[in-house]
């Protein structure tokens, strides 16, 4: 065998190449087909058509995919609110004692380890409008609280993103923990000597010595919502009337049920092309020295 | 004194707070597992407390009626398939980006490639993959889907076998070399037996996401003989739409494998899902 070929050059491509190329096989290639196949009319079967641009002029004047983004924007600001906020909050609660903190790490995270399926059942039913909650809330006579929220358009997206938080938050727990416990104590101690209060210390101390982990949880939030699936579409299916509708569940249903390869195709790049530009930036961030 | 007394009425404060927020994930848990033990007749009157009655006959309602021998055979041969492909290949890539040459210009492609990869949303490629999985007969096969599950998980496979083996000394694949070890020994011999615990973390990550992913499993598995346990689960909710018990007991069965596993290697469970997030 030649020299070239048994270096250890080659070798350690050897040993790279099965996971590059099933890699690329599943995810790489396909995706360049999608970024060519969105400038086309094809439909599955049958000639495919060069259309240029088109399909990014109609999606510019699709009402439902101008919804669903709406509806994507409202779930990224609500998931880098509430459960960052709760997360924060307990987790700082957390270091503080000593009895009981394995038990508490363990209960918020097990949420986050079940299937999305298992716990749209579980709020499913207890938001039921007969069986869980609902019924209880009519026998009481609280006649509007009485209807399942999966099932109104007012409540639909919110309900959805509940029970997706519900499922999340401990996540964030664990995080911003690791973060917390890599604090140098002698800061708070000196804290303490200064006479600080707990939301001084937590301002001042612990909120600055967290901030690379806490900026990178934000990132991961923005990146996680946009391809937020499972929840709508296993609860609402995007409905009633799109009220629930996100980007991902358009897709999905221009993609299988109306075969538009196409278009689906051009809400798949127009999510790349987001994601890219959120990368990009915070890899721009990272490299002008924020320590983010 | 007084601070002490202040400290400690303060802790009480943070417990207090602390259990609200427990309860809050244990009661939906815990109204789930009434479910599955309490007979139809019972959900009217009594939706969320325990049963007056206990009927366990729920659990074998599930098991037969949702011919659960089968589907947990499917996500059995999806998992442990993911696992021997995954954990191969992304084995070896991390062998020759921690070890072979860790300084290359492999590193930096293949790092970057893979990072790529990772943020790339699957509705990017769901479409193409699935019409070239039915021109390719892959669709609607258990092989299909495992080929697609090693792939998505090898970016994070790859990177996390590769910052344990990077810790490995050195001099024990010097001196193995010396004994004259080929490339493939330095591997199977030196590096596979001394990295387990990281194989270990990842098997355990790997197997919780394909037992528990659905986008991919409703998309490409269409006949319900071969379909895994997330997606029948989606079918029953329909099916079985008045028979909460049903899938009540059909939901605990699937999380029960999970739970158990974690309730055993929760802090690799744990370790493994936050590197998993904090380099990707």
């Amino acid at each position: 065998m030649p020299k070239f070929l048994t270096s250890i050059n080659a070798i350690s491509w050897y040993f790279l190449f099965p996971v590059i190329f099933i890699h690329f096989f599943v995810v790489a290639f396909p995706s360049i087909l999608s970024l060519l196949l969105c400038l086309t009319d094809w439909n599955g079967f049958g000639r495919i058509n060069y259309v240029g641009l088109e399909n990014f002029q109609e999606l510019f004047r699709d009402r439902v995919f101008k919804k669903a983004v709406k509806h994507n924007i409202i779930w990224t600001v609500m998931f880098l609110t509430i459960p960052v906020i709760v997360a924060l909050t307990i987790a700082y609660l957390l270091t503080g004692i000593k009895r009981g903190q394995l038990f508490y790490r363990l209960v918020y995270f097990f949420p986050y380890i079940l299937a999305s399926i298992v716990n749209c059942l579980i709020w499913r039913y207890i938001f039921h409008p007969r069986h869980g909650l609902g019924g209880w809330f009519e026998n009481q006579g609280i006649d509007f609280l009485a209807k399942s929220p999966f099932a109104m358009k007012e409540t639909a997206l919110y309900a959805v993103a509940w029970v997706d938080m519900w499922h999340f938050w401990g996540f964030l727990v664990i995080i911003y923990l690791t973060g917390m416990y890599q604090v140098d104590d002698s800061l708070y101690e000196a804290a303490d000597i200064e006479g600080a209060t707990k939301f001084q210390k937590f301002r001042y101390i612990t909120l600055p010595m967290i901030r690379p982990i806490f900026v990178l949880s934000l990132i991961i939030i923005i990146i996680w919502s946009v391809p937020t699936f499972d929840y709508v579409y296993i609860l609402t299916m995007g409905g009633p009337a799109y009220s629930s509708e996100v980007v991902a569940n358009h897709l999905y249903s221009q993609a299988f049920q109306r075969m538009n390869v196409g278009y689906a195709s051009t809400i798949g790049v127009m999510m790349f092309f987001y994601v890219g530009i959120i990368v990009g930036f915070f890899a721009i961030l990272r490299r002008m020295g924020w320590e983010v | 004194m007084a601070t002490a007394r202040f400290r400690q009425r303060s802790s009480y404060i943070n417990h207090a707070i602390l259990i609200f927020m427990a309860l809050t994930i244990i009661l939906p848990l815990l109204v789930l597992a009434f479910n599955s033990i309490k007979p139809s007749s019972e959900f009217g009157a009594n939706p969320l407390g325990f049963p007056n009655e206990i009927r366990l006959m729920n659990y074998y309602d599930a098991w037969v009626n949702g011919n659960y021998t089968q589907i947990f055979t499917n996500s059995l041969t999806l998992v442990i398939g993911t696992l021997i492909l995954n954990l191969t290949v992304s084995g070896l890539a991390a062998f020759s980006l921690a070890v072979l040459n860790p300084k290359g210009i492999q590193t930096i492609v293949v790092g970057l490639y893979l990072l790529v990869g990772i943020s790339i949303p699957a509705q990017l490629f769901i479409l193409p993959l699935f019409l070239m999985w039915k021109t390719l007969y892959l669709l609607d096969t258990r092989i299909g889907l495992i080929i697609i599950y090693s792939a998505l998980n090898a970016p994070f496979a790859t990177f996390l076998i590769r910052s344990y083996m990077l810790q490995l000394p050195t001099e024990l694949f010097e001196a193995a070399k010396l004994d004259g070890a080929s490339v493939m020994q330095l591997f199977t011999r030196v590096a596979l037996p001394l990295s387990w615990p990281v194989f270990l973390t990842t098997a355990l990550i790997v197997s919780l996401t394909v037992w528990n992913e659905f986008l991919f499993a409703i998309t490409f598995i269409i006949t319900d003989e071969y379909k895994p346990i997330s997606s029948i689960l989606f079918t029953f909710q329909s099916r079985f739409a008045n028979d909460y018990g049903l899938v009540s007991a059909a939901s605990i069965l699937m999380a029960a494998p999970i739970a158990i596993l974690f309730m055993f290697f929760q802090r690799r469970f744990i370790a493994g899902l936050t590197s998993g997030a904090t380099k990707g």
